[in-house]
């Protein structure tokens, strides 16, 4: 007999307790979207796990029900990728939130999936450590999280990814068990790629993460410029000399306008562009890099260079920058945040491309970058309450991602695919090559019920020849309407 | 009309080199009947999808440095000879990033990096090594502490399958997460799920100086102490080596900079081993290679495990430093070398027969379980490799041995070379 929904919560109460399972349509809106909330999908359960356990018996439910599931951390990921099903279970893990073991010896942690990024960090630190992947929302994103993006952030110029940062996940398959996946093992790299496959083969619910020695020195300057041309020089001459920062941001003056206005960080007066670079490491190493950066910094013509003397220096410098984002709602009532990639020595040709682009369809895009390794967040502005405004944003923020493609870059360095970019995905990889990554997901999920209608646009049929596909998804259109 | 084509005659028709397999070809014993060798991707896709239609076990062959690693293949129909296809594709050298076929020898890749001050920081343990077989079979040397392995240094992978479809990952960009990274899934993998044609790798600028900071220790205890001391200090050394045999213990730490920082570093580097340390702009001998013997056994040893103190029952002959690491695993084995880095890989290189080999791996294998470690055996001569467990447990296996039957049903690619007899 087919379980249907009311069943299967029902099945799961008694599995983990009737406070562990909502139902309620006025608690569920709580879940209905993640940071990227122009797509809702209201659950049809949500369960709180507090333990592996405990989800690996959800997903055996779902699983044997044949319901779809989708795990959420903590709901800041800005692709949709823990957009829920409105025919599924979302499996919150907001109640695993113990850090297991800190081993310094061995320098890391091990920590449940719930486990905000920072705790991980001030947990560590007394001991002269951190965790390095630090995206922007790292004081309330979950490691759980990070690992089904690959989060990065600021400074993973230097440091790398979440994938570079993790040694062992334990698991629970779509078939419902619990199996850990650990760098040193014998066999498959399944960790590496698991990490980054945006919860679509598995659930994490233990990970190991690599502890980083906390720098002897961090040194910050900002250095301002007419335009971002010139800034572009200056960071290109920096890379060109063999220097490798913790990280380098640029902002232009459209988003420094919108910093100024929202958090009055008190950027250079007329300046066209910004450039926040960030050097980090023994001291001796880190001072004589610095200096030839601040060098660099002048010969590209910067007008104005502040040095951050002390902490509360670099906080200063830094706040304009992690503002950005929430900033624009200053100067736009509304935005669509871009996250496109392109090869660094490109980003002259395509930021001239993006301002012509905005100039002919009058959408204005502020831009805010790591330039250090290409990744574009260009701000596209509109305004929602005028009519047509916000298909001309998409229109002009999907052009954006077909420059990035064209100058063989890539549709996302940080933000995922999730649901939000799925359709372009075929833009930048070819059939065979999406069927091919597919093979990986028909290996853990044929069934297909493990967050399901994420990253691929059409997804394949398991156990058929290459190539056979099943039509369009019925996804695709209900997330039109949304 | 004719019946089918003759594989030679097939194989022949899509690539211009196409030969049958000679026995000293052979792949741990097992002749190959034919050997091909595409000059481009496009040729490399065509001998597969050949392949596909003739049913031919495939094996792929780069520098031939470690096509005696892992088990024999069940069968060898076809060497698909990566030698022609050895050209750098693309060096960005503004963006830090190389595009490069699978052919291509490491240290060619290396001077053409060179010319540009850059390099991939990976080490080469075993000259010759080709880039595609450096991400097969995951091959990394003491650089791993800083920069990791192929996994951590791939960017973009273009494989072709069983079933000769191209297909790419990744890209050319540092920074990308769209879609599945087949770049790690491919890393290690042996050849066993497609075979890879090219690669791009993120590239680092070679550092303007270097030194290498040595020094004896008389136990496992004090290297236990000396690697936690280096660890947890700020000098950010690029490796942390560890070299045991006979003759003692000798750490040796490189730091990599430029000339101010890493002449402070290396002073830092040296008060903490304590007197006797040496700064040297040279490697010591041992560096980066593998141990001696006609047994490779790689371990994974986080650093913790340098602290097992042998076992009081053991007996352990205290002028054997290779036995003073990991408790008495090592004890009793007469000539045994131990390499050990701290990013948690080791290798132990020892001449013995099957049952002393198969009583090492037993013992490495209790006491590295207690770190969450473990030993592979990565070669033995014919005896012994077969009367051992050659990969010892495998957590995952039921879902590897899943992906596997996904990329390659047929079980045609390097069939039996890799765990549980996939």
């Amino acid at each position: 007999m087919e379980t249907t929904l009311p069943a299967l919560a029902e099945r799961l109460a008694r599995a983990l307790g009737d406070e562990a399972v909502i139902t309620d349509p006025v608690r569920l809106r709580t879940y209905e979207c993640d940071g990227l909330t122009n797509h809702r999908a209201m659950p049809a359960i949500v369960v709180l796990p507090e333990s592996a356990e405990q989800i690996a018996a959800v997903v055996r439910e779902c699983a044997a029900a044949g319901i779809p599931y989708v795990a959420r951390g903590s709901g800041t990921g800005l692709s949709g990728g823990a957009l829920p099903r409105t025919d599924g279970v979302l499996i919150v893990t907001s109640r695993m939130r113990r850090i297991l073991e800190i081993d310094v010896p061995n320098q890391r942690a091990v920590v449940e999936p719930g486990v905000i990024n920072l705790d991980v960090t001030r947990a560590v630190r007394p001991y002269g450590y951190y965790f390095a992947p630090d995206p922007s929302s790292q004081q309330i994103c979950s490691v759980g999280g990070n690992v089904a993006e690959n989060s990065g952030g600021a400074h993973c110029l230097k440091y790398g990814f979440t994938a570079h940062h993790v040694l062992a996940c334990e698991i629970v398959t779509p078939d419902g068990e619990l199996v850990t996946l650990a760098a040193g093992d014998p066999g498959y790299d399944l960790l590496g790629a698991f990490i980054g496959s945006e919860g679509t083969l598995g659930i994490t619910t233990k990970i190991t993460v690599r502890l980083t020695r906390v720098p002897e020195t961090v040194q910050t300057l900002l250095a301002a410029y007419d335009s971002i041309e010139a800034g572009g020089t200056a960071v290109s001459a920096i890379i060109g000399a063999g220097v490798v920062p913790a990280a380098i941001e640029m902002m232009d003056a459209l988003s420094i306008e919108a910093a100024e206005a929202s958090v009055a960080c008190g950027y250079p007066p007329g300046a066209g562009a910004v450039l926040i670079v960030e050097l980090d490491g023994p001291e001796p190493e880190v001072a004589a890099q610095f200096a030839e950066v601040e060098r660099l910094c002048r010969e590209a013509g910067a007008f104005e260079i502040r040095i951050a003397a002390d902490d509360a220096a670099r906080a200063l410098i830094w706040k304009g920058r992690k503002s950005a984002f929430a900033a624009v709602g200053r100067i736009s009532p509304a935005y669509i945040v871009q996250d496109g990639v392109i090869p660094r020595t490109a980003l002259p040709q395509v930021l001239a491309s993006i301002d012509a682009l905005s100039a002919e369809s009058g959408v204005r895009v502020a831009n805010v970058f790591h330039a250090g390794d290409g990744n574009l967040h260009p701000l596209v502005l509109f305004d929602d309450a005028e009519p047509g405004a916000a298909e001309r944003a998409e229109e002009v923020s999907g052009r954006i991602l077909d420059l990035c493609i064209e100058h063989g870059g890539s549709i996302t360095g940080e933000h995922g695919v999730g649901v939000d970019k799925a359709r372009y995905m075929p833009r930048m990889f070819s059939d065979a090559d999406l069927d091919t990554m597919q093979m990986v997901r028909c290996g853990f999920d044929p069934a297909g019920l493990c967050n399901p209608g994420k990253v691929f646009p059409t997804p394949r049929l398991c156990g058929e020849v290459p190539g056979v596909r099943k039509g369009p998804h019925p996804y695709e259109g209900k997330a039109d309407i949304f | 009309m004719g019946g089918p084509l003759d594989p030679l005659d097939a194989l022949a028709k899509v690539c211009g080199d196409v030969r049958p397999g000679e026995p000293e070809e052979g792949v741990l014993g097992v002749t190959p009947r034919f050997v091909a060798a595409p000059g481009t991707v496009a040729e490399a896709a065509e001998v597969m999808r050949v392949a596909a239609e003739q049913g031919l076990a495939v094996i792929p062959r780069g520098g031939e440095t470690r096509l005696d690693w892992g088990l024999p293949p069940g069968r060898c129909d076809l060497l698909l000879d990566t030698s022609r296809l050895d050209r750098v594709i693309e060096h960005a050298a503004g963006d830090l990033v190389v595009k490069a076929e699978a052919g291509l020898t490491m240290e060619r890749l290396a001077e053409v990096l060179a010319g540009r001050g850059q390099r991939l920081s990976l080490d080469v343990p075993l000259p010759g090594s080709t880039v595609g077989g450096t991400i097969a079979t995951g091959a990394a040397g003491p650089l791993r502490l800083l920069y990791g392995s192929p996994r951590d240094l791939v960017i973009g992978l273009t494989i072709v399958r069983a079933d000769g479809q191209i297909a790419r990952s990744g890209g050319k960009v540092v920074k990308n997460v769209a879609g599945y990274d087949l770049g790690r899934l491919f890393a290690g993998s042996y050849g066993t799920l497609g075979v890879i044609v090219e690669a791009a790798f993120r590239l680092h600028p070679v550092p303007s100086a270097h030194a290498y900071v040595t020094t004896r220790v008389p136990d496992a205890a004090n290297a236990h102490e000396a690697v936690q001391g280096v660890l947890h200090s700020p000098v950010a050394p690029s490796a942390l080596e560890c070299e045991a045999s006979g003759d003692g213990i000798t750490l040796g730490v490189l730091l990599e900079g430029v000339p101010e920082g890493v002449a402070a570093r290396a002073t830092r580097v040296a008060d903490l081993l304590g007197p006797g340390a040496d700064i040297s702009h040279e490697p010591p001998a041992w560096w980066g290679a593998y141990p001696d013997g006609t047994t490779l056994i790689e371990v994974t040893a986080p650093p913790s495990a340098l602290a097992e103190a042998p076992a009081a029952t053991e007996g352990t002959a205290p002028a054997d430093g290779a036995a003073l690491l990991w408790g008495a695993a090592l004890a009793g084995v007469e000539g045994c070398q131990v390499r050990w880095s701290a990013s948690g890989k080791g290798y132990v290189g020892l001449t013995a027969n099957a049952a002393e080999v198969a009583e090492v791996l037993a013992r490495l294998r209790t006491t590295l379980a207690r770190h969450r470690g473990g030993a592979v055996v990565r070669y033995a001569p014919e005896g012994v490799r077969t009367a051992d467990d050659v990969w010892g447990p495998v957590p995952a296996l039921t879902l590897m041995r899943r992906v596997k039957a996904q990329f390659d049903p047929e079980h045609r690619l390097s069939p039996g070379r890799f765990v549980g007899g996939i």
